[in-house]
């Protein structure tokens, strides 16, 4: 009897219960289509710029392009130094990711497995060099920079970007690293595996998405810092960041140009993006997800 | 902690000890040589004690800049935080419609910085931006190069635009790994949709909302390159933040001692921030641990 009681209640609210998860349904799906307008909207502007000419640019403002121009891209693609200036920026990001990765890897194994003299002190400010306000370091690289002679190489920009993606780079590994048991490192010494072909033939690959997410958070923070980069070069080293400067002249900005060259800058990042879709929230949280 | 003792794991660590030292230590001594010494060019240093450091502490100038950024920093954190967490919230589950999803979410945050800024700087101009056209047409009077109000608007939703995403892929990550059995208990417990969030939802995300909150005060803290690209810390110094302040005095006026104080000051501060950080960091590995 009372069981009958308990579930009436229940019963008799069922109708308007099933509206209620419909409207939530909408209001949460209404939400995140407004969230990635809001997101897409701002790139949609600029694509849509580099299609138009500078006089269309300045003279309206319309939602497409009334005359559909590729001159800004041939511009970008026709002038060396534009071009070059990805060309510059991709040597760089690739010198620091190979630098980054290849001093991390046994850096994290060390973190993960073994505990010694210093070790959190260690980690800790690693993690204060990854956190560093770029502005504090840009005036002393530039005379640390120039003191050894590496002023203006793709070396010098690519050891400066070592300080934030190193850290971040074993940070990344170590959290990876732990997820592995440490039973298959015993089990291949026992087997008579040495320490080095041990990691190249075991390890790595049992670690593999962890060193190609690292490698990818490497890329990106080195691609979107251009405040670094801009003060380590000049002449030789034109990055994109310098070229970008080039289009205000005394004429004006040519914003169809500035558009197309943004543009170009955020497509390397859009390609890669598919496939570390997953990781993304770990290598931003520093491997701790 | 069963970690077993090797002294000779050093060896491990010490290409990245040398390499990040490199680019740390010697560039942080020159700025504290700078800050302790007077110069007139051509390397003649004076010592000059603890001067800058007493210039900078009782400057006006950095006092407001200082207030600004915390400003700031209060303000992003307020918007981010919980549209982050709402946005994870409505976000699917599982298949393609997810993957497509974290794709364009992820998107802001791989745009070089001072692209971000030049995308924003554009999209709000009354002239040839769709932002500034649209607020202009329909009879807002929105100037950010003389409004101090109108350029603080704009560098919050472009902080809005560039970094929600960031907290959503975390709250998401935080929301995948709760077991499914915790959402059964609480449709047998006839949970609301809020007891959900609040009782099973939120407590699970206690972690990377921590991390999320941690990284945003921080990065928003040192923020420099979009501010400086869409104002330049104009109108006159209303968005002139820590940064952007720190880098007028030491390239605009070429005051590197008090510059060098300031820099020296800003950076313990971030070690402060750090160290909360790592603290909660290593909490989360130690609760991990028993599982």
């Amino acid at each position: 009897m009372s069981v009958a009681t308990d579930v009436l209640p229940a019963t008799v609210a069922r109708p308007r219960a099933a509206e209620r998860p419909r409207l939530r349904l909408a209001v949460s799906y209404g939400l995140l289509i407004a969230y990635v307008l809001f997101l897409l909207v701002p790139i949609y502007w600029l694509v849509n710029m580099s299609f138009k000419t500078n006089t269309e640019i300045l003279s309206s403002v319309s939602l497409w392009p009334a005359t559909f121009t590729l001159a800004n891209y041939g511009k970008i693609f026709g002038d060396s130094t534009w071009y070059m200036g990805y060309v510059h920026s991709l040597i760089y990001v690739a010198m620091n990711t190979l630098i980054s990765v290849t001093v991390a890897l046994p850096a994290a194994y060390a973190f993960s497995r073994y505990s010694f003299l210093g070790d959190k002190h260690l980690f800790f400010w690693l993690l204060t060099n990854r956190m560093a306000p770029a502005a504090v370091f840009a005036l002393p690289f530039f005379q640390l920079y120039s003191s050894v002679g590496l002023f203006d190489t793709h070396i010098a920009v690519a050891l400066a970007h070592c300080l934030f993606n190193v850290p971040l780079a074993v940070w990344i590994l170590e959290g990876f690293m732990r997820g592995v048991p440490r039973e298959i490192d015993e089990t291949a010494y026992i087997d008579g595996y040495s320490f080095g072909r041990f990691f190249v033939r075991i390890f790595m690959p049992l670690i593999a998405s962890g060193i190609g997410v690292a490698a990818f958070f490497c890329f990106m923070f080195s691609w979107v810092d251009l405040l670094i980069s801009r003060t380590l070069t000049s002449v030789n080293v034109k990055t994109i960041g310098v070229a970008m400067t080039r289009t205000s002249s005394a004429t004006g900005l040519d914003y169809g140009t500035l558009a197309a060259a943004g543009v170009l800058t955020i497509i390397p990042g859009a390609l890669v993006i598919w496939f570390v879709r997953n990781y993304i929230a770990k290598g931003f949280a520093l491997g701790r997800v | 902690m069963d970690k077993p003792v090797n002294q000779r794991a050093w060896f491990l660590v010490l290409p990245v000890f040398l390499l990040v030292a490199f680019s740390a230590i010697l560039p942080l001594m020159t700025v504290v040589n700078y800050a302790f010494n007077d110069t007139f060019g051509s390397n003649a240093f004076f010592w000059v004690g603890l001067e800058w450091f007493e210039e900078v502490l009782t400057s006006e100038r950095v006092h407001e800049a200082l207030l600004r950024q915390l400003l700031f920093s209060a303000i992003i954190l307020a918007i981010e935080i919980p549209l982050g967490i709402a946005v994870a919230l409505t976000l699917p589950k599982r298949g393609i419609g997810a993957s497509v999803c974290l794709v364009i979410l992820a998107l802001p945050l791989l745009i070089p910085w001072n692209v971000v800024g030049t995308i924003w700087q554009v999209f709000a101009r009354v002239d040839i931006g769709l932002l500034g056209a649209f607020l202009s047409q329909i009879g807002v009077d929105f100037n950010i190069g003389q409004d101090s109000i109108d350029a603080w608007v704009v560098l919050i939703v472009m902080d809005v635009w560039h970094w929600t995403s960031l907290v959503t892929l975390l709250a998401y990550a935080g929301l995948q790994a709760i077991p499914e059995a915790y959402y059964q208990a609480g449709r047998i417990d006839q949970a609301s949709r809020w007891a959900v969030f609040r009782y099973i939802e939120l407590p699970k995300m206690k972690g990377v909302l921590l991390i999320a909150i941690l990284l945003r005060f921080m990065d928003s803290f040192v923020i420099y390159t979009e501010p400086f690209v869409v104002t330049g810390g104009g109108p006159g110094s209303a968005t002139t933040f820590l940064s952007i302040d720190l880098v007028k005095m030491a390239i605009g006026q070429f005051d590197l001692g008090p510059a060098a104080a300031f820099s020296i000051m800003y950076f313990f501060v971030i070690l402060l921030i750090c160290w909360v950080f790592y603290t909660v960091m290593t909490n989360l590995d130690r609760q991990d641990l028993p599982e």
